[in-house]
Formats: C-alpha cells, sequence, structure tokens
C-alpha cells in the first residue's frame, strides 16, 4: 500500500534560489494492491511531478510518502535501494530511457548489478528470459540489439519486463504509451491490465483521458498542482463536478464527431493564483466521489 | 533475414567505424603522425646522445654539420642535442599542463553540472573568476617569485589557470544529460551520483572531452614557449623556448645563427600545428556533416 499525505513540491528557481516555485500542493492519495490509479491533468498540473517524487527522483518538500507504513521520504541511501526493490518506473519517452550508445540490454544487467551481485549467469538468463517472455518480448530478438534497433513498443515492455526483475510492488507508469501509435499502445495497455491483475500497484499518468478510463479503477483530475477531483472511474467522468473536470471530458474529440459539429463551450475557470496558499479542500459529493469547491 | 544481417553490421560497434574513418581521414593521419614523430625524437633522441645539453665544445657558433646536425650555439652548445632535450620537456609540459587542467576542468563542470542548485552556483563563480583573471599577468607574477622554476612547477602554474573553459563546457553539456530518463533510470537501479556521471553522463561526451584533452595539451605547450621566450622558462634545464629566449638574448639572428632559433621554433609550429590538424580531423570523425565525400 502507497500512501501519499499532504504532499507539497516547491522548487527554488533564480539566482541563489531567491523564488520559489510550487509544483505540486497539498496531494493525497493512497494505492492498494492491484488497483490503477490514473493522474491525469493538463501540462503543467504536477502530476509528472507527483510520479517522480513517487520515485523519489524529486525530494518532498513537505509532507510525507508511506509504503507499507514505512516513511521513505526518510530511507536514506541503503533505504532507498530497498524501496527500488519495491517501487519502478517507466518513463515517457523509451528512446531516452536508454543510453543511446549502449545495449538496450544494459537497463536489465544493471539490476542484475545492484540487487543480484551474487546471481549465477546462467540462472540470471533464465530469469530474464522468462521476465521477458512475461511482457511478450521474445528474448532472442531483443536481447544484444541497441535501443535504436527496437521499435518503441518493444524497449517500453522491456522497461517493464526490467521491473519485473525485482519483486515490485508499485509500478511508476508516466506517460508510458502517449509515444507508441495506437496498436502497440492497446498491447501495452492490456500488459499493465495483467500486471494489475497479479497484485501490483499502478500509478498510471496520462493526459489521456480515454486511457485512464480504460485502465483505471480510480482517478485524479489535477490542475495548478493540486487535486481537483477524485474518485472511482465511472463516478469522476460520468458525473464531473468540478468545471475543470467538465472541461476536461468535453474536450476530448468523439471519433464520430466532426470539428464543425462540436456545440461544447468551456466553462469559465478559476485563474492560476498564489499557489503557496492552500488549494480549495475536497468534500464527499457522492459515494467513492470527491470535489474540490469551484472559484 | 537480410534486414537483420545489416542491421547487426552497422551495430558491430561505432567505435569501430570511427576508429576506421579516423584512419582513413588524412588531417588525422597527418597531425597524429607529425606529433608522434615529435614525440619519439623527445623520447629516444636524448638516449642515444653522448653529449649533454649544457655541454661546451671547441666549435662555436658552427654552422650545421656531420658532426653538429643542428649546428652550435655562441657558446658552443650542441643545437640538436639541446633541441632533443627541449621537446621531451615540452611534452612534459603539455601532458602535465593539459591533464592537470583537463582533471580539474572535468571535476568542476560535473559537479556543478550533475549537482546544480548552490553547489553549482559557488562553483560557477569560481570558473567565471579564473577564466577572467588575467593569467598570464598572474602567471608572470608567480612564475618571478618562484626561485627554482622546472618544468614541472611551470606545468602546474598553467594547468591551474587553464581549465574554466573545460569547465564551462562540460558543465552546459551535463545540464541536458542528466535530465535524461535514462539517468533517472541509473538512479533507480541503485546507482550513485559518481558511477552515474561515468557510466551514463560522460560516454555520451567521450568525443568532446578527447578534443579538449588534445586542445588543452597543445595550449600547455604553447603558453610554456610563451613564458619561456619571456625569461620565465625552467632555470634548470632546458626547453625549445628557453632555446629561442637564448638565441635573443645572444643576438643570433643579428649573427646569422639561424639554426640556433629555427628548430626550436619550427618544433614548437609542428607540434601545436599537429594537434590543430588533428583536432579538426577528429571533428570530422565524430561529427559525420563534417566528412568530405
Amino acid at each position: 500500500m502507497l500512501e501519499l499525505e499532504n504532499v507539497w513540491k516547491s522548487y527554488r528557481v533564480g539566482s541563489l534560489g531567491s523564488k520559489r516555485l510550487t509544483a505540486v500542493r497539498d496531494v493525497s492519495f493512497t494505492i492498494a494492491p492491484g488497483e490503477v490509479l490514473s493522474v491525469v491533468g493538463e501540462s503543467g498540473s504536477g502530476k509528472t511531478t507527483v510520479g517522480k517524487m513517487v520515485l523519489q527522483l524529486i525530494s518532498v518538500t513537505r509532507g510525507t510518502i508511506r509504503l507499507d507504513g514505512r516513511d521513505i521520504t526518510a530511507a536514506g541511501k541503503r533505504g532507498l535501494r530497498e524501496y527500488y526493490r519495491k517501487v519502478q518506473g517507466v518513463f515517457q519517452d523509451p528512446f531516452s530511457s536508454y543510453n543511446p550508445i549502449f545495449k538496450a540490454d544494459r537497463v536489465l544487467e544493471m539490476v542484475r548489478q545492484t540487487y543480484f551481485p551474487r546471481v549465477g549467469r546462467s540462472e540470471w538468463q533464465a530469469k530474464v528470459e522468462e521476465s521477458l517472455q512475461s511482457v511478450g518480448l521474445d528474448p532472442g530478438a531483443v536481447l544484444g540489439k541497441y535501443p535504436h534497433q527496437l521499435s518503441g513498443g518493444q524497449l517500453q515492455r522491456m522497461l517493464i519486463a526490467r521491473a519485473l526483475l525485482l519483486d515490485i510492488e508499485v509500478l511508476v507508469a508516466d506517460e508510458i504509451i502517449s509515444m507508441l501509435d495506437a496498436s502497440t499502445r492497446i498491447d501495452v495497455l492490456n500488459l499493465l491490465g495483467e500486471l494489475k491483475e497479479r497484485g501490483l500497484a499502478v500509478l498510471f499518468v496520462t493526459h489521456d483521458l480515454s486511457l485512464a478510463n480504460y485502465i483505471s479503477e480510480r482517478v485524479i483530475i489535477m490542475r495548478h498542482g493540486a487535486v481537483v477531483e477524485t474518485g472511482a472511474t465511472a463516478k469522476v467522468f460520468g458525473d464531473p463536478r468540478h468545471p475543470y473536470s467538465r472541461n476536461l471530458l468535453a474536450s476530448v474529440p468523439q471519433l464520430h464527431t466532426k470539428w464543425a459539429d462540436n456545440q461544447f463551450h468551456a466553462e469559465e475557470l478559476e485563474p492560476d493564483g498564489d499557489r503557496d496558499r492552500p488549494p480549495a479542500p475536497l468534500t464527499k459529493v457522492d459515494e467513492n466521489h470527491w470535489a474540490a469547491a469551484a472559484g | 533475414m537480410t534486414t537483420d544481417a545489416t542491421l547487426k553490421s552497422d551495430s558491430v560497434g561505432e567505435s569501430r567505424e570511427r576508429l576506421y574513418f579516423a584512419f582513413r581521414n588524412p588531417k588525422v593521419v597527418i597531425g597524429l603522425a607529425i606529433v608522434l614523430g615529435l614525440l619519439l625524437v623527445g623520447l629516444i633522441a636524448p638516449l642515444l646522445l653522448s653529449a649533454e645539453p649544457t655541454q661546451q665544445f671547441d666549435a662555436k657558433s658552427a654552422s650545421p654539420s656531420g658532426e653538429h646536425w643542428f649546428g652550435t650555439t655562441y657558446f658552443g652548445n650542441d643545437v640538436f642535442t639541446q633541441f632533443a632535450y627541449g621537446i621531451r620537456s615540452s611534452f612534459m609540459v603539455g601532458a602535465l599542463g593539459g591533464g592537470i587542467a583537463f582533471v580539474i576542468g572535468l571535476t568542476v563542470g560535473f559537479t556543478a553540472g550533475y549537482r546544480g542548485g548552490l553547489v553549482d552556483e559557488f562553483l560557477n563563480m569560481l570558473t567565471n573568476v579564473v577564466l577572467v583573471l588575467p593569467a598570464l599577468v598572474v602567471l608572470i607574477v608567480l612564475s618571478t617569485y618562484l626561485e627554482n622554476r622546472g618544468p614541472v612547477s611551470q606545468a602546474i602554474i598553467i594547468g591551474v589557470f587553464s581549465w574554466p573553459w573545460v569547465a564551462r563546457a562540460v558543465r552546459a553539456q551535463t545540464f541536458t544529460l542528466r535530465n535524461r530518463d535514462y539517468v533517472d533510470l541509473a538512479k533507480l537501479s541503485g546507482k550513485r551520483a559518481p558511477q552515474i556521471i561515468v557510466r551514463e553522463v560522460m560516454p555520451n561526451m567521450a568525443s568532446y572531452l578527447l578534443m579538449s584533452v588534445i586542445l588543452l595539451f597543445g595550449g600547455a605547450i604553447l603558453f610554456a614557449a610563451m613564458l619561456d621566450f619571456i625569461g620565465l622558462g625552467p632555470t634548470d634545464s632546458i626547453s625549445l623556448g628557453s632555446m629561442m629566449q637564448q638565441s635573443m638574448a645572444w643576438s643570433a639572428l643579428h649573427l646569422g645563427l639561424w639554426w640556433w632559433f629555427v628548430p626550436p621554433g619550427l618544433a614548437i609550429t609542428a607540434i601545436v600545428g599537429g594537434l590543430y590538424i588533428t583536432n579538426v580531423g577528429l571533428d570530422e570523425v565524430f561529427n559525420p556533416k563534417l566528412r568530405e565525400m
């Protein structure tokens, strides 16, 4: 169980850190095993920052992140290494996730160096092949290749295979399919579904609402660094209460609608204000459905 | 299957491909040949020569002959002997001074670029301060303070003053590379910052680093020659620059002793020129867009 409690992130910017930029404001949520939680929102809403804080690639300014009750923000270097045994991530751009001058399977080798230094060659090889097969990759076709020789879908699946080499409980998937084409996209998405069935908790960061709807049980909608609406996917997408959520849902192009026929007019939204102020609190609007007060 | 085979062959190694282009690039070959040829002279000739560079022969101001290949000086020193020892010390100063500058520049650049924040602000300030110091003036002051100057102290002084531009370039490159996802992935694999810098960031700028080593090496040789020429060279040994300084001090030009100053002058020009030609050639090797078809 991964818990975020009142997490804030501010960056120091400007010369000698004289100014402050708040990227995430008072975000709290939990992800249970076997659950996919989607975080959606516009660019700059802080959804990627949340994912990176869960992965501890960015420090938390205020608040705590707990895994199975243990505070990981105070874990230290060794504690972090153990944390990564249980929490792993896959990023947006498959081609940037691999160092272009090395072979792609080096990402698997790095896991061995840190976490399985005593495992023998043949035993490791068997483990790698099993893991690759479990994400639908042919080991012979992907091992020993350079990143530019593999497709985006293959690279993303290899990163998931890398995460599966460890006994992970939580996977942070940050826009992992937004750079893939439609047909590979659904394969990777279905793979996430299978992982969920196997008891993995997935934090699925995306800007694509239809993907969030397809894969996740619960959804969080973020704007200006704060949560504006959260709850069960069907509730939030079926009956959006916050004006921003309504705008967001209405802005998804439908397959059978033309631009000229679109009658939707965006609602007036509150402009970005003082980000150091606590955001509007979430109130329960329905069973499993919370929304922030608008305006 | 055929596509698979071609894919394999182009993956065999970019490094081997680069080596292939490097040895077919006339600039690299010519430049390296000049530099390595002179290096061999500096390494081997002093071992074979019986005379010492300070030894004075009876024949003074003699023109080049079979006995004295490059003639002798006003005092009867054998110019070729001095030349060979001078090349040796020039290479020494170049390697040591360039090496020191490279190590400092790399350390500062990687630390500033990778850590960012206040560390970067401080290191960047330090870099800029050293960059705007009038290095020549400081070097002259420092050199005059040192009573006994050898090539080593000279190299250290040069090294301490020529790292800033490497540091700046490395810092800038590191800034762009440290935000790549593969750096994050290495962190998620439990790798520490020094490992990430060496294994993930550095290989991506290897070509740049190689070229900056070459330029620092040449720059240190040139700087040393300049210091020598204004009389701040080594006090206990001979160098190419101090040979030229001596020849000028004893009016070799007016006495017509061209063999005294032409060889060291040509050697400095050839070493530095050779290094720059190699560098231009390597640029073409690493950047295919510059290759002449």
